[in-house]
């Protein structure tokens, strides 16, 4: 074991354990918050604005993507005060694409180094990442080393986080966990606090080809290392849950917990966001329902 | 100012179909009575919900009568097979009308209706579920082949858990085969007399439940009827001895679950997020009227800073205000008198030179509110750290080693519950073996199940409620 491992093992060994029972209690517990009339406007309206619209599907296509990255930037064109997206997320052969959609408009999202299994070398991984870049993808979303985790070199994910980070230059990094490949809530902790530590600019719980992907308590849990960072760094980080929250209700839920576990200042797109695609349509279904008093159906909202 | 303000979500109450007045429920009827009445408010208001009935002392006898008659010629010659349809019936009409049990309960008593709905009355629901299943197997309880019931209860239940009280009290008793007189306490009487409904309902045979209501006289009266066979009793140490020196020298049995000042243990390896709402839960569950609260936080000394600064944090987040609002996490403490008794402890607490930190959160025009208390620099000596507050109030200690711990853990006339927090399984069998107290809780706090038996040492009370242990409060045994 090398030096460097060493002292980040400690670092990362002395933070405070997880109670999985305990967690998952509190997730539940919070989960019961009744979000109702104004508040549940505010957070649809926010919860829009946070959305990372996402296709990452071998079958994505130039026309599929401008499709989605128009909707990103008028979700609802019925109704010009709905607010857009906050970023597309593809693909780094697709971020050109989005780019002559959105211009300045919208943040662009590509998911580089080797997406989503990260087997590869890391050459390749920088490679991706700057071609990502230089298509004009201002966010990247790296997906971490999990097997060199799980086998203790935590040093190579670090270094190659550190890595990524410099190859993305002023790009935002977030580094997704893929917390369902990490298993244990400690290992969401530690795998948190490294890549924070590597410099991520957000942490991401998942790729969204993994089950399970985003829940609420490992949700939870990285904002509570976020806010733990903050204290004991000064720096904040943000946080993106990816992956199966598809319903109005499951992103009011997750508002909820950033409410009560970080608190206001990650209540903002700059610090919050979420990874998916089919929770647009039904944020949008029930803010068409909150303002008009009735549900208007699938048939008026864009199937893109 | 938070950014995500929560909308008020009201629990409607207009599924309770609350009456102006309340008779007393004698022998499968309600009956005025012969006494005056009572007023029951809403802590949260003052809001008079209706006028009870004061049971007299001539009342207590027509009851205790009723449930003698209901003894000898029904309930304990019936097959527990047969008691067992009844209180399998009881349950399930009270998980079917668990809503307006959660909204009365919270209208009287002043507790968050998502405790009384999550919490409260499913417990409710699975004590009778749990005790039907023992009707027809009392033999295998463990206190001979063929174990007779008592007699007559009488019953007297406090006012913090008013609706699961009862629960704990009368599922064991009517599947041991024993008839009750139960008196709920005079702030909260409301949901025991919808229970009586329930009874009604599951057309119970008259006499095997009787409700009176009234406060301390009552409560003797019952205590005192020479007809009795056996006192449950839960609340104050002082009205326990009470009642232990009334029985004394008598046939009657007696239970007595009492008060507490139990020591949640925080040790620096614990998970320290999860020990945080543990102590959260330990204390500010239900206003901390809760007699195995954690009331007394013992924290390793390094870890102090860091628990306490999370504590802090979290405990800001607590939304006070309208039990019947679905985000409220702390309601209104329960009476005047409490309050008083409330406010009285911690004027002694900052008298005696702790630091008082109450969280910051706005207080309500009417009611009786208490915000969530701590009290830091607590030591032994400080009456704050002796004496029940049975209140929202928190008194915080440290200690340095496990040794340390267990010594100012059980340095209590105490002994009801306990908390250990620590990420490492050996020591909390060590610390459970060596801590005085009737529950011990790893890694959580507060929770309780029909199957676990619950029940203090010392000056906490004797005789267990719940599980198998629960039924010998209520049976004869042979062994």
């Amino acid at each position: 074991m090398t030096g460097a491992t060493a002292s980040l093992r400690r670092t990362l060994d002395g933070l405070p354990g997880v109670d999985a029972v305990g967690l998952e209690a509190r997730a539940a517990s919070l989960a019961t918050r009744s979000i109702k009339t104004t508040s549940k406007q505010w957070a649809i309206d926010l919860a829009i604005s946070m959305v990372d619209l996402t296709t990452l599907e071998g079958s994505d296509t130039p026309g599929k993507v401008r499709a989605l990255s128009s909707k990103a930037l008028n979700p609802d064109p019925s109704d010009p005060s709905c607010p857009s997206a906050a970023a597309v997320c593809v693909y780094p052969d697709m971020v050109a694409t989005v780019r002559e959609v959105v211009g300045d408009r919208l943040h662009v999202a590509a998911v580089a180094t080797a997406f989503p299994s990260g087997r590869a070398a890391l050459d390749i991984k920088l490679a991706d990442t700057q071609d990502a870049v230089e298509a004009g993808a201002d966010e990247v979303d790296m997906v971490i080393d999990r097997g060199a985790f799980l086998a203790g070199n935590l040093d190579k994910v670090h270094d190659e986080i550190v890595a990524v980070k410099e190859a993305a230059g002023t790009a935002h990094l977030k580094v997704i966990l893929e917390t369902g490949e990490l298993q244990t809530y400690d290992n969401v902790r530690r795998a948190s606090w490294l890549a924070m530590e590597a410099g991520a600019d957000f942490i991401k719980t998942s790729t969204g080809k993994i089950q399970p992907a985003a829940t609420l308590p490992v949700t939870l849990l990285m904002l509570e290392a976020v806010r733990d960072y903050r204290i004991a760094t000064g720096r904040q980080v943000g946080v993106k849950p990816a992956g199966g929250i598809r319903t109005s209700k499951d992103a009011i839920r997750y508002l909820v917990v950033v409410n009560e576990i970080a608190g206001d200042d990650w209540l903002h797109p700059d610090w919050f966001r979420f990874g998916a695609s089919s929770l647009l349509n039904d944020l949008l279904l029930q803010r068409q329902k909150m303002i008009t008093g009735h549900y208007s159906g699938p048939d008026y909202v864009t199937l893109d | 100012m938070t950014r995500f303000e929560y909308s008020p979500a009201t629990e409607s109450r207009t599924i309770v179909d609350l009456k102006s007045s309340y008779g007393l429920y004698i022998d499968g009827e309600f009956v005025d009575g012969s006494g005056t009445s009572f007023k029951s408010i809403s802590p949260a208001t003052e809001e008079v919900l209706a006028e009870v009935a004061e049971a007299t002392d001539a009342d207590v006898d027509a009851a205790v009568k009723a449930a003698r008659r209901a003894y000898e010629k029904v309930w304990a010659p019936m097959p527990g097979r047969e008691r067992a349809k009844y209180l399998y019936r009881i349950a399930r009409i009270i998980a079917e009308r668990s809503r307006e049990l959660a909204v009365l309960e919270s209208l009287d008593n002043g507790k968050p209706i998502k405790e009384s709905r999550d919490v409260d009355v499913p417990l409710v629901s699975q004590w009778f579920f749990y005790y039907a299943g023992w009707a027809d197997k009392l033999g295998h309880a463990g206190l001979g082949a063929d174990p007779k019931p008592l007699g007559v209860a009488g019953q007297i239940i406090p006012w913090n858990f008013p609706l699961m009280m009862l629960a704990w009290k009368i599922a064991p008793a009517l599947a041991a085969g024993n008839t009750v007189v139960l008196k709920p306490a005079e702030t909260t009487p409301l949901t025991a007399l919808l229970f009586a409904e329930i009874c009604q309902q599951a057309e119970l045979p008259p006499g095997v439940v009787n409700i009176i209501t009234g406060a301390g006289q009552t409560g003797q009266a019952l205590v005192e009827h020479p007809d009795i066979d056996k006192i449950a009793f839960t609340g104050s140490t002082a009205v326990g001895r009470e009642i232990a020196r009334s029985v004394a020298g008598s046939d009657k049995k007696v239970t007595l679950e009492l008060g507490g000042k139990a020591a949640n243990i925080v040790f620096a390896d614990a998970a320290l997020d999860q020990a945080v709402e543990g102590i959260v839960n330990g204390i500010f569950f239900n206003q901390g009227h809760v007699c195995c609260a954690g009331s007394r936080l013992l924290v390793q000394e390094s870890a102090y800073d860091e628990v306490l600064e999370r504590l802090k944090r979290r405990m800001a987040t607590l939304r006070l205000g309208d039990p019947l609002d679905k985000n409220t996490d702390i309601g209104a403490i329960n009476s005047a008198e409490q309050l008083a008794r409330i406010r009285e402890l911690t004027a002694v607490g900052d008298a005696e030179g702790a630091d008082r930190w109450s969280a910051p959160c706005e207080i309500p025009d009417h009611g009786f509110w208490f915000a969530p208390t701590i009290f830091t620099g607590v030591t032994q000596a400080h009456r704050i750290a002796r004496e029940e507050i049975f209140g929202p109030v928190l008194s915080v200690l440290t200690f340095r080693t496990p040794a340390e711990a267990v010594e100012k853990a059980n340095n209590t006339p105490y002994g009801l519950s306990a908390g250990v927090w620590t990420e490492k399984g050996s020591r909390i069998l060590s610390m459970a073996q060596q801590l005085r107290a009737g529950v011990v809780w790893a890694n959580t706090f507060n929770k309780f199940d029909p199957t676990s038996p619950f029940g203090g040492y010392q000056e906490s009370g004797y005789g267990r409620e719940g599980g198998r242990h629960g039924l010998a409060a209520y049976l004869k045994g042979s062994r």
